[in-house]
């Protein structure tokens, strides 16, 4: 915000401002009070007016059992999500930055499944790792029951994950890559002069340049875990939180109790914890933003 | 740098190409499956490649998911939702950024706090909002006159209601405030010593310069737009307002029906194809604009 | 053709004041450069003249109009950046018409006073291209073109030689020079290059830590510098300044053991207080050792036309300025010679300078600044 600021007007900034302003309120704030103001009342499902019930609506959520289910799987979820979308992305960008012939051109193939939209490919996923058809019916027809995502729940989480990693690999790539653009060509050539060689230069000066990228990408791979737009699809459109309630995220939990259950206060509540989580990522990431390095 | 190290060379090269299997393979999956017969398409072991049936496939996808309607209303909606981005989040960075009034300061923290809550975690009362748009306004004209008014306007089943809620957020106007940043005061200055006011300054300086600005911004917005999932889930009950991403379960095999994922992996491949081929022919700006709207 | 009058200015950001009461008057037509180190609030001002920045107290005036509340470009002021902002994405043309756009001047007009401008400043040639594509220097004559289309009263320049390599400063410096002469309007130019002051000022204005220190003609500032801050400022090599109490038995002025001599006025004027003294390199005169006050030669610069002596002067180092005939070498003793009349006096407290009046035989602290005006 230390830009010399050269106009001086109240109210055309105001005039400005003012659609984007009128949406967030309507759409953003509004709906975000409403939130709190569920969480603490019970509101009947067919009308009538909602009762004050303190913590009460959290006391139910945390007795739930199957609640505590969809925090560890939740937790699982964005965990090896995270892990595995930054593996790939730094191994591929580590290559790709070595400027090998053909490196441009599997740059641009990278990041295309960044395109496609998560239950898309879940639903395309549900074919590929389909264990009747497909890549895994001759391994299954091997080992019998070596995978069946529809009967067992960590199978199914391993899918989601997959689609996960799949579709975000080539995102945590495009941020590496130019992290590791960003690291001075002199100091891997000092390196180099000092008899490291592609690997151990990897090791000992790309990587920790690149700390404030990979730490950058797993917060906002983190968040993307728990509350990102794809996550619901992914799991809504691959395997319905299921089986048996494996792959039943936290996000999705929510959006199936307030509008199958038709527990808005629960599902409220739900969310107030989530948002909890989402402050402290923001939070963590507000904190140590200053040593973030330039994209550019 | 002048250095050979053929292992490395070679190892490297194994790498991109596993990246290359992981990343693309599927893509190749879904291309030969949406080109086979039933049969071929259920056969074990999978046959990889591209068969001659992929017309076929994705005319009976087509029908079976009307996906002439949803095609296009995504498009709309995607549409919507980029130009309302693009245009009104130039308009609120410019207001952040060039004046000097202590309403930037409160503006900007507005917009920022969107950043941290996705629609879905807030989705169970946008609906409620949508559903029932001016419960605010009703409420507010309450408290201050104590008159009870029975204004109504509900957006569910409408192209507004489908795309106002995703343009209420703040990624596009820190791409702008972003960019704006790092023009130099002077320019501003000195069209201000030229004798040009704000609105002039806007219309004649910033938005030609922003031109590649808009350009990311509008690929990651159709990117974004088309892909919405659960919003359209929610708002859509009418069949005539449907996207592409509430045809995936139409196109799915019906349990116990003919296993026909041709005709589904036909399909979903249509629908992947608009943002595909935008982040592939954009995709300088594609990769500009999500580099750079990380804040 | 406008004149300026600043009248108490001040500014201050939050509780932290740059600008401490400035009154300043500039004749229509005059070139007034503003001299300082940088920090000095030396741009502020010029941008409070401009419109740019608010004016926290006082008054400025331009052609008897309090312009206080005035937008830019209602107070008749064109100015040149110092980075030229330019519009990139527009072309020469357009850059130096844009003024004229905005202010609705029919096309054709435009287009002729575009034409004719540009030709001023030699960029005939160039109305098509983009900044992008033009060099430092015809970038510098856009910038300056686009101020002198508007006809303005009162042309600002901030620092606009800065960015410039040095062939190209001294080229594009004798243009402005010759550019203020032919358009009679008053520039006022700030820079903080004492070279740039000296060869294009009317009236130069040295400023300091928010303050005035002292207003004159170059030539006058030169010779007779208000305060030991103008003595050091401006010069090259600086002023040479020293600590010494004035000893009038003996009409010296003692600096550690040093016994400097002095004109018997100044040490009847001034016995027993405690001064700076200070002399300009080209004043001091290498002797012979064993003559003048002992020295010993540090190192010398050559300078091709001269040389410069630095020599250990008690427990200072001293810069004198010799002919080339003098033929010194590093740790060489010598003698330096101060002659009296050359020497320049200031209290010792304030650093104002201390002026004989010699028809009285008193010193006296010159007249502030302010006053001067």
């Amino acid at each position: 915000m230390d830009k010399r600021a050269v106009f001086r007007s109240w109210w055309l900034p105001t005039a400005f401002a003012l659609p984007q302003l009128a949406l967030i309120a309507l759409f953003f704030y509004w709906p975000a009070v409403a939130v709190v103001r569920w969480a603490f009342t019970l509101e009947p499902p067919f009308g009538g007016s909602a009762e004050f019930v303190g913590l009460a609506n959290f006391r139910d959520v945390f007795a739930d059992p199957l609640y505590w289910n969809s925090v560890v799987v939740s937790l699982t979820f964005a965990l090896a999500g995270t892990l595995s979308t930054i593996f790939i992305g730094l191994v591929l960008a580590l290559a790709v930055d070595r400027q090998l012939p053909g490196s441009g051109a599997v740059r641009f193939l990278y990041i295309l499944p960044y395109a496609i939209a998560g239950p898309a490919a879940g639903m395309a996923f549900r074919f590929i790792l389909s264990p009747e058809r497909g890549l895994m019916a001759s391994v299954n027809s091997a080992f019998p029951d070596f995978w069946n995502p529809a009967k067992y729940g960590s199978h199914a989480l391993i899918l989601v994950i997959v689609v996960f990693a799949w579709k975000w690999a080539g995102y945590t790539f495009i941020f590496l890559l130019a992290g590791l653009q960003s690291v001075p060509k002199s100091l891997t050539e000092a390196a180099a002069m000092d008899g490291s060689g592609p690997v151990r230069r990897a090791i000992d000066i790309q990587i920790p340049m690149l700390a404030p990228t990979l730490f950058f990408l797993t917060v906002i791979m983190m968040t993307e875990g728990f509350v990102g737009a794809d996550t619901y699809g992914i799991v809504a459109r691959t395997t319905d939180g299921g089986p048996n309630h494996g792959t039943d995220v936290m996000v999705y939990r929510i959006v199936e109790e307030a509008f199958r259950g038709l527990n808005y206060s629960g599902a409220s509540a739900q969310s107030i914890v989530l948002i909890g989580l989402i402050m402290i990522f923001t939070f963590i990431q507000f904190r140590f933003v200053e040593r973030r390095v330039h994209y550019k | 740098m002048i250095q050979r190290t053929p292992y490395a060379d070679a190892f490297t090269y194994v790498l991109m190409a596993l990246g290359f299997l992981l990343l693309l393979g599927p893509f190749a999956v879904i291309v030969a499956g949406a080109s086979q017969t039933v049969q071929q398409v259920n056969a074990v072991p999978f046959n990889f490649l591209p068969q001659n049936q992929l017309i076929v496939n994705i005319t009976a996808a087509w029908q079976r998911a009307d996906l002439g309607t949803a095609m296009l209303n995504s498009f709309i909606m995607a549409s919507i939702v980029t130009f309302g981005k693009v245009a009104l989040s130039a308009l609120t960075a410019f207001s952040i950024v060039f004046f000097r009034t202590p309403l930037k300061h409160f503006f900007f923290w507005i917009v920022f706090i969107t950043l941290m809550l996705p629609l879905e975690v807030r989705v169970v009362p946008t609906y409620a909002v949508a559903a029932d748009l001016f419960e605010p306004i009703r409420l507010l004209i309450a408290w201050v006159t104590g008159i009870t008014v029975s204004i109504e306007w509900n957006l569910l089943n409408s192209y507004a209601g489908l795309t106002l809620p995703l343009v209420a957020t703040a990624t596009g106007t820190f791409l702008y405030r972003q960019f704006f940043m790092t023009l130099p005061d002077e320019l501003a200055e000195a069209a201000r010593m030229d004798g040009s006011g704000p609105v002039r300054f806007f219309i004649d300086m910033l938005i030609p310069l922003s031109r590649t600005n808009m350009l990311a911004l509008t690929t990651i917005m159709f990117v974004y737009g088309w892909n919405q999932y659960l919003w359209p889930l929610l708002m859509i009950t009418d069949p005539a307002y449907k996207t592409t991403m509430m045809s995936l379960v139409a196109l799915l095999p019906a349990e116990n029906g003919t296993p026909d994922w041709n005709v589904t992996l036909a399909g979903s491949l249509i629908i992947m194809l608009p943002p595909l081929l935008v982040v592939a022919v954009l995709q300088r700006w594609f990769v500009r604009g999500l580099v750079s709207s990380e804040k | 053709m406008a004149d300026i009058t600043i009248r108490a200015v001040r500014k201050s950001y939050g509780k932290t004041a740059t600008l401490h009461g400035i009154d300043l008057a500039f004749a229509s037509g005059e070139f007034v450069v503003i001299l300082g180190p940088s920090g000095c609030g030396k741009s502020t001002l010029l941008r409070m003249i401009a419109g740019l920045e608010d004016i926290t107290g006082g008054e400025i005036e331009i052609n008897g109009r309090v312009v206080n509340k005035l937008e830019p470009r209602e107070r008749g002021c064109a100015m040149v950046f110092q980075n030229y902002a330019l519009y990139p994405h527009m072309t020469v043309a357009d850059n130096i018409g844009y003024a004229l756009k905005v202010a609705g001047v029919p096309k054709a007009e435009r287009r002729a006073r575009i034409a004719e401008t540009a030709k001023i400043v030699g960029l005939g040639d160039y109305l098509e291209r983009k900044p992008a594509a033009l060099s430092g220097g015809q970038r510098q004559r856009v910038a300056m073109a686009r101020a002198i289309i508007r006809e303005p009263g009162v042309f600002l320049f901030d620092e606009p030689l800065s960015n410039l390599d040095a062939t190209l400063r001294v080229t594009m410096r004798a243009e402005i020079r010759k550019l203020h002469q032919r358009l009679s309007a008053t520039s006022v130019f700030v820079t903080h290059d004492q070279v740039e002051a000296m060869t294009l000022a009317d009236k130069l204005v040295v400023m300091n830590k928010g303050h005035v220190e002292q207003v004159g003609q170059p030539l006058d500032i030169y010779h007779r510098p208000a305060s030991t801050f103008v003595a050091s400022f401006i010069g090259a090599p600086p002023m040479n300044l020293m600590d010494a109490r004035i000893d009038a038995s003996a009409t010296v002025a003692r600096h550690e053991h040093l016994a400097i001599p002095i004109s018997s006025a100044m040490a009847a004027a001034l016995a027993g207080r405690d001064v700076t003294l200070g002399i300009r390199p080209e004043e001091c005169r290498v002797v012979p050792a064993g003559e003048g006050l002992p020295a010993r030669v540090d190192f010398v610069e050559e300078l091709g036309s001269g040389r410069i002596v630095h020599a250990a002067f008690g427990s200072r180092i001293f810069a004198a300025a010799i002919p080339l005939d003098i033929r010194v070498a590093s740790g060489d003793l010598i003698g330096l010679a101060l002659p009296p009349a050359q020497l320049h006096v200031f209290d010792r407290e304030t650093g104002r300078r201390l002026d004989v009046t010699h028809s009285i035989g008193r010193y006296e602290p010159v007249r502030q600044a302010a006053e001067a005006v």
